[in-house]
């Protein structure tokens, strides 16, 4: 990344920085919003985000996953300076990453539920 | 990026070595390579606190009731507030770490030690706070009971509030020896001592006809399950086995084991991160201080170890949602 040729535009172009500095306070006040966001959802617990549920979680925790990817997304874009870096360095760490750990949060969360099962409907009983 | 210190000499040939197909420095190139693979062991951890959790769906603690403490305000129930603010002061100190990388990008020392030096300070306050934290969470709260089964009770009055063994448990006079290592012939260290024995809070409880229990499963609105009086007492006198405060790695007052451990080795090392950010952070800013960088004509260095504090500061942020919000 060279000195002067940050790339200034955040939300897809539509917010437009004129120098870093600030785009990082920009970023920095977008995260805090999106952060106390979600300790007002924790805290408040809206009850058709508890009741509803989608692929079998709460959609109060599909917003807070959803929000966090949200901030990971601006933190390695802004402050890493991912946004400024060659698309070869972007996708071999972003990608490599996205799909090593989706596939094992994928595997353990399906196995971790069929031992629930497991328990919940046979006669194992467990002290651990 | 012109600030690599290294010359191959062979600059401009394409098979010469020293080509940067992707426009970053070697030392750049090694910190994202490592911030991958340590990404890699932190989703390890997450996944498998996730793996856990979904094995006992039913019972698992629910973090607003564990971590209600706020530094100074004793008896208030500040659900999650304190975590939020370690949050925001940790993101707090990555701005001010960009700030120092972007200042060293114009060359400007004074405000890179400037920035170096509110990062630590940054830090330094998360890790205080997250020492804190793990305080708060060995001392525990309330107390609870351990069945035969290794499952948790704890005690609620017949309006719902919890209510703490030392309010009820009755004081059972008993003549204890201590024997020490010198005197037997097999001696075995005592374990922790409760403050009160099972006896006691059995005897405390059976007097008191305004105290229930909860047990650990979670009802269909996914509230832990409360028994009626009499279930309470068979539960109490049937399946009780040790009283239970705080929390170590084997036993915890909140619930299942596993949630203490996991609490204690991903904040864990989540902490020791940030320890060891806190030490590079100190070392590159004294050589800030004393020029080096100024020196060499590049601060690339506050870059690198800006994306490991960044990197810090990401894996917060998803310790924070799986362990604390949802």
């Amino acid at each position: 990344m060279a000195h002067d040729n940050h790339n200034l535009a955040i939300f897809r172009g539509a917010v437009k920085f004129k120098s870093n500095v600030q785009k990082i306070w920009g970023v920095f006040v977008f995260l805090s919003i999106v952060t106390v966001v979600e300790v007002v959802f924790g805290i408040i617990k809206p009850a058709f985000l508890t009741e509803n549920t989608f692929l079998a979680m709460k959609l109060l925790n599909w917003v807070f996953i959803i929000l966090t990817i949200v901030k990971a997304y601006y933190i390695t874009w802004d402050f890493m300076h991912m946004r400024d870096e060659k698309s070869g360095l972007r996708r071999s760490v972003v990608w490599t990453g996205i799909f090593l750990i989706a596939y094992l949060v994928l595997i353990l969360l399906i196995e971790g539920d069929y031992i629930f099962e497991i328990y919940k409907e046979n006669y194992i009983k467990f002290d651990f | 990026m012109e600030a690599t210190v290294v010359e191959t000499g062979t600059e401009g040939k394409t098979w010469g070595g020293g080509n940067q197909p992707l426009k970053a420095s070697y030392g750049k190139m090694m910190m994202w390579f490592f911030i991958v693979s340590d990404a890699l062991t932190f989703s390890g951890f997450l996944a498998s606190y996730g793996f856990s959790r979904f094995k006992f769906i039913d019972s698992w603690p629910i973090a607003d009731e564990v971590f209600t403490h706020f530094p100074f305000l004793h008896g208030v129930e500040a659900p999650m507030y304190y975590v939020a603010l370690m949050t925001f002061i940790l993101i707090f100190s990555s701005v001010t770490m960009v700030l120092a990388v972007d200042a060293g990008h114009k060359m400007q020392k004074g405000k890179v030690t400037l920035y170096m030096f509110l990062t630590i300070i940054g830090g330094v306050i998360f890790v205080g706070s997250q020492a804190w934290e793990w305080a708060t969470f060995i001392k525990g709260d309330y107390g609870a009971v351990e069945t035969k089964g290794g499952k948790i009770l704890q005690f609620l009055d017949t309006e719902g509030e919890r209510v703490a063994l030392a309010d009820f448990a009755t004081n059972i006079p008993t003549a204890r020896q201590v024997h020490n290592e010198s005197e037997g012939v097999w001696y075995e260290a005592e374990p922790t001592k409760t403050s009160f024995t099972y006896e006691e809070v059995k005897a405390g409880f059976l007097a008191n006809d305004n105290l229930l229990v909860r047990t650990q499963y979670l009802n269909e609105h996914g509230e832990p399950t409360v028994l009626s009086r009499e279930e309470s007492v068979a539960k109490i006198v049937n399946d009780g086995k040790l009283v239970v405060e705080g929390a170590n790695l084997k036993h915890n007052e909140y619930g299942p084991p596993l949630f203490a451990d996991f609490f204690f080795f991903i904040t864990g090392f989540h902490g020791f991160h940030v320890f060891s950010g806190i030490v590079i952070n100190i070392i590159i800013f004294f050589n800030v201080v004393i020029g080096t960088y100024e020196r060499r004509g590049s601060y690339e260095m506050v870059e690198k170890v800006g994306l490991y504090w960044h990197f810090v500061d990401l894996v917060w942020v998803f310790v924070f949602t799986f362990f604390y919000l949802v």
